[in-house]
């Protein structure tokens, strides 16, 4: 379970924005996040994996305080383990696909069976830029879940997918979700999207006065 | 001809090089991340070589290593290094007189990589040096080679720094330009003309280089 009550001035076009969160997302399942642009989605995602730190307030996840700042408490990205996917994918232009999983784990199997799981068997030694918008996609959620995270947080993850794809893709994800037992955090601004999964939907506004 | 004035400058050129590769990447890695006021003044203080007069920066070293007074008294009674008039002490110069060439476009290009590749690799599990060594560097190489050649290319040319601080003794101090300089001073203008043509040649070559590498190499690594 992630439990979470913080609170992160921004800045913005209109000035400075407050963004408050007070939210509890179940363990061991999916919770899909709507909302407009601009609401703090991304900021929410960045606020759990620690890429961006709250003013005050408190993270706890499966009981343990990932942010507390009144214990001066502040686990860093390294050790929160959390698997991320970037809206804009985030690759390393100088790896191939294969080496951005080796990067992530030393474990060989897992590495094939996630080729496999993205359909990527076939470009393993590919980099980026010779790949497609939709296979970079896939290679950005096989590098998340690459560390068997305990918390998977995707920020727009299906967005480059065609619907062939992403039924396909959805279906085996699903599985390694369940078997890994994680916590998954999907954002999107489009409620269509995630209809293929199963989970509670959240409908986000994170940004006040 | 002698030749030792050119293997001088070559070896102070490399020797150059190769500690601001060391000591420049990191610094640079460091500058690129936050906008703290110190570091902007730090930022200063290393850019300062490419608007002072050589002769300017050569006089204030020539002070501070001399063997009479401060930290150079120091180090002459502490270690019994004495750094002006010597090859150590035209490293030492040449080091600080060619660090913004290094550390400028490697910073610029550390600092135009998407944030989110570092972020990427923090949710990973590695630490900011795997990050900067195996994703960061790797994704600035056209730009690393740049500043490794300009920062070897103007050591070549240095002149200002080298004649206040190391002097026109043969063999020690005595690069390239001293000794252009010294042979025009003898009206030895062959001499002059041999170790000038040798300097304008190795540049022109190294400043090619770049530009041809740049042309078919420096592309953004996101394009």
């Amino acid at each position: 379970m992630i439990r979470i009550n913080v609170e992160k001035k921004l800045n913005a076009y209109k000035g400075q924005q407050v963004l408050q969160i007070n939210r509890t997302f179940a363990g061991g399942g999916i919770t899909k996040i709507y909302g407009p642009s601009g609401s703090g989605k991304t900021t929410l995602l960045k606020l759990i994996a620690s890429l961006t730190d709250p003013d005050q307030g408190e993270i706890i996840v499966n009981g343990l305080p990932w942010f507390d700042s009144s214990r001066k408490i502040n686990l860093s990205p390294q050790k929160r383990n959390t698997g991320f996917v970037f809206q804009n994918y985030a690759l390393f232009p100088n790896m191939t696909v294969i080496e951005h999983l080796q990067y992530a784990t030393k474990d060989t199997e897992w590495i094939n069976r996630l080729l496999h799981l993205g359909k990527l068997d076939t470009l393993a030694t590919h980099k980026p830029d010779h790949l497609s918008g939709g296979q970079q996609q896939r290679l950005a959620i096989l590098r998340a879940l690459a560390i068997k995270p305990k918390v998977l947080l995707m920020d727009e993850p299906f967005s480059a997918l065609d619907s062939k794809m992403k039924m396909e893709l959805i279906g085996e994800l699903k599985l390694v979700l369940a078997e890994l037992g994680v916590t998954a955090l999907i954002v999107s601004h489009n409620q269509q999207e995630l209809e293929l999964f199963e989970g509670e939907v959240m409908d986000f506004e994170g940004i006040g006065e | 001809m002698d030749l030792s004035p050119i293997w001088l400058t070559l070896k102070l050129a490399g020797i150059t090089t190769l500690i601001l590769l060391l000591i420049g990447l990191p610094l640079a890695w460091w500058l690129s991340r936050g906008r703290a006021f110190f570091k902007i003044l730090i930022e200063a203080i290393i850019t300062m070589p490419l608007v002072l007069p050589p002769s300017v920066l050569g006089f204030y070293l020539l002070l501070t290593f001399s063997p009479k007074h401060g930290f150079g008294k120091w180090l002459y009674e502490s270690f019994d290094v004495q750094l002006v008039f010597s090859f150590p002490g035209l490293i030492v110069a040449s080091v600080i007189y060619s660090m913004p060439f290094m550390i400028g476009p490697v910073k610029s290009a550390l600092q135009q990589l998407p944030s989110s590749l570092a972020e990427a690799s923090y949710t990973l599990g590695k630490s900011g040096w795997q990050t900067f060594w195996y994703v960061l560097l790797p994704n600035i190489r056209p730009s690393l080679f740049t500043a490794a050649v300009l920062t070897f290319a103007h050591t070549l040319g240095e002149f200002g720094v080298v004649l206040m601080i190391g002097g026109n003794i043969p063999g020690v101090t005595r690069v390239a330009s001293i000794a252009v300089y010294d042979s025009v001073e003898k009206m030895d203008y062959a001499s002059a003309n041999n170790y000038s043509l040798v300097l304008f040649a190795i540049t022109f070559v190294l400043v090619t280089g770049v530009f041809v590498f740049n042309r078919y190499h420096a592309k953004s690594p996101l394009a």
